[in-house]
C-alpha cells in the first residue's frame, strides 16, 4: 500500500465509524453538536497518532505476553496528556466533552489500530495510519454531529438557524443518535460501494 | 523479545517509568494555565450576576449540609453586591448549581445556571435567556414575593414563581437553590447563622430514617 492509500483507506475503505464500527460509545455520546463531534474526533486523532508512533517504535522490545498491558499504559498516558492540554488551553471544549475525554483510553479504535497496524509496521506508516483513521473518525463524528444538531437544535456549530423551537428534540437524545448513525451508515456504505 | 519473567517485568517497569515521567512533565507545564482558566471561569460567572466590581471576598456557609459560598463584591472599597454560588440536589437529572447576584438592598441582579443535567428542551430551559423562572425573580426583592413559610415557592406550591412548562421538578429545584442562596445572603448581611431551607419535595426512600423531608430543624 503506498503512503497516500494508507491515509485514504482510513477515511473511506476502513472508516472506523461506518465500516469498522469501532468507538461507538463516544460516537453516540459526543455527537449532540457538530463542534463537540469535531473536538472529540480531533482529540482522539491526536492520541491515535502519538500512540501509533510510540508503539511502532517499541514494538520489538515488548515481550509478546505483556503487549496489551504495555499498549494500554502508553495509550492512557497520551490520553492523560491530551486531557491536561485541553483543560489548560481549550477549557470550554473540555467542559462540554466532560467524561468522554478520559474514555478515549478505552476507545476500541486506538487499541485496535495498535494491534492491527502499529505493532506490525514502521513508524512513518503508523503515523499515516493514525492520521487516516483519525481523519475518518473526525469526519464521521462531525457529520453525525451536524445532522443531529441541525435536526435537533436548529443550529449548526452553535449558529442558530432560527427554528430551534420547532425541531424534533429526539435527535439530540439517545434514540436520535442511534437513528442518525444507522441511516448515515447505510448511506455511506451504499456510496462507498460505487 | 522473548517473554521471560525478567523481560516482561523489566519492560513494563521501563514503560511505566517513562510514561509517568512524561505525564508529570506535562502536568507541570499545564498546572498554571489550568489554574488561570478556572479562575477566569469563576470571574466570568461572578461578572454575569453582579454590577461592576473590582474585588471579591468569599465566605462559605453550610446550609442543609451543602457548602454555599457568598462572594462579597466591592468597587473602590464600597460593597456593591453579593454573588452566591448555590446548589440544589433535587434536580430531575441530578444536582443543579446556580450563581445568584444580590444588591446590598436585597434585589436580585441576575441568576446564572452553572451546572445542570436536566431534560433537554424541558428542564434545560432554566438556563435560557428570559425564561419564566428567571423573570420571576430578576430585578425584584425576594421579600416582596409571595412566600410560603418564609421561602419562595412555585405557583403550584402556593408561591408566585412561574414554573417552567412541564418541568415542575426542575423548577422546584431552581427555587430550592435560590432559597438557599437567599438564606446565605441574609446570613452574611445580617450576621445571623443560617437555618435549614424547607421545600425539599423530592420523595425520599422509606429505609432512610435519617432523611428529612424538608422542614426547619432549628
Amino acid at each position: 500500500m503506498n503512503k497516500l492509500q494508507i491515509i485514504l483507506s482510513g477515511i473511506l475503505k476502513n472508516n472506523p465509524t461506518f465500516v469498522l464500527v469501532l468507538g461507538m460509545c463516544p460516537t453516540l455520546g459526543t455527537t449532540t453538536s457538530a463542534a463537540n463531534g469535531m473536538g472529540m474526533g480531533l482529540a482522539t486523532m491526536a492520541v491515535l497518532i502519538m500512540s501509533n508512533l510510540v508503539i511502532s517504535l517499541v514494538k520489538n522490545i515488548i515481550p509478546d505476553k505483556v503487549r496489551i498491558p504495555a499498549f494500554i499504559v502508553i495509550i492512557a498516558s497520551f490520553v492523560t496528556i491530551i486531557q491536561m492540554l485541553m483543560q489548560a488551553f481549550v477549557p470550554a471544549l473540555y467542559a462540554s466533552l466532560g467524561v468522554f475525554i478520559p474514555l478515549i483510553v478505552v476507545n476500541c479504535i486506538i487499541l485496535g489500530r495498535a494491534e492491527a497496524f502499529a505493532s506490525k509496521n514502521g513508524a512513518f506508516d503508523s503515523i499515516l495510519d493514525g492520521i487516516g483513521i483519525g481523519l475518518g473518525f473526525t469526519a464521521s463524528l462531525t457529520v453525525i454531529g451536524a445532522v443531529r444538531e441541525i435536526l435537533g437544535s436548529g443550529a449548526i456549530f452553535g449558529i442558530s438557524l432560527g427554528s430551534a423551537d420547532y425541531m424534533p428534540l429526539v435527535f439530540v437524545l439517545a434514540p436520535g443518535g442511534f437513528l442518525t448513525l444507522g441511516y448515515l451508515m447505510v448511506l455511506f456504505n451504499k456510496l462507498a460501494k460505487k | 523479545m522473548k517473554s521471560t519473567l525478567f523481560n516482561m517485568t523489566a519492560v513494563l517497569l521501563g514503560i511505566t517509568l517513562v510514561a509517568s515521567a512524561g505525564v508529570g512533565v506535562v502536568n507541570m507545564i499545564t498546572a498554571e494555565p489550568i489554574a488561570a482558566a478556572e479562575q477566569a471561569a469563576k470571574t466570568e460567572a461572578l461578572t454575569r450576576v453582579l454590577p461592576q466590581f473590582d474585588t471579591t471576598e468569599a465566605t462559605t456557609k453550610t446550609i442543609d449540609e451543602m457548602l454555599i459560598t457568598v462572594y462579597t463584591a466591592s468597587q473602590s472599597g464600597q460593597t456593591v453586591g453579593y454573588a452566591v454560588e448555590t446548589m440544589s440536589k433535587n434536580g430531575f437529572g441530578g444536582p443543579i448549581s446556580l450563581m445568584v447576584g444580590f444588591t446590598p438592598e436585597g434585589e436580585v441582579v441576575n441568576v446564572n445556571v452553572l451546572k445542570q443535567t436536566e431534560t433537554p428542551g424541558l428542564g434545560t430551559k432554566m438556563a435560557d435567556e428570559g425564561n419564566s423562572l428567571l423573570s420571576s425573580v430578576k430585578g425584584q426583592k425576594l421579600t416582596e414575593k409571595k412566600l410560603v413559610n418564609g421561602m419562595l415557592a412555585v405557583k403550584k406550591d402556593g408561591g408566585d414563581i412561574d414554573a417552567l412548562t412541564a418541568a415542575t421538578i426542575s423548577s422546584r429545584a431552581y427555587v430550592d437553590a435560590i432559597n438557599r442562596a437567599w438564606m446565605a445572603y441574609k446570613s452574611v448581611v445580617d450576621g445571623v447563622a443560617p437555618s435549614a431551607v424547607s421545600g425539599a419535595t423530592k420523595q425520599v426512600p422509606a429505609n432512610e430514617p435519617e432523611a428529612q423531608k424538608g422542614g426547619k430543624n432549628e
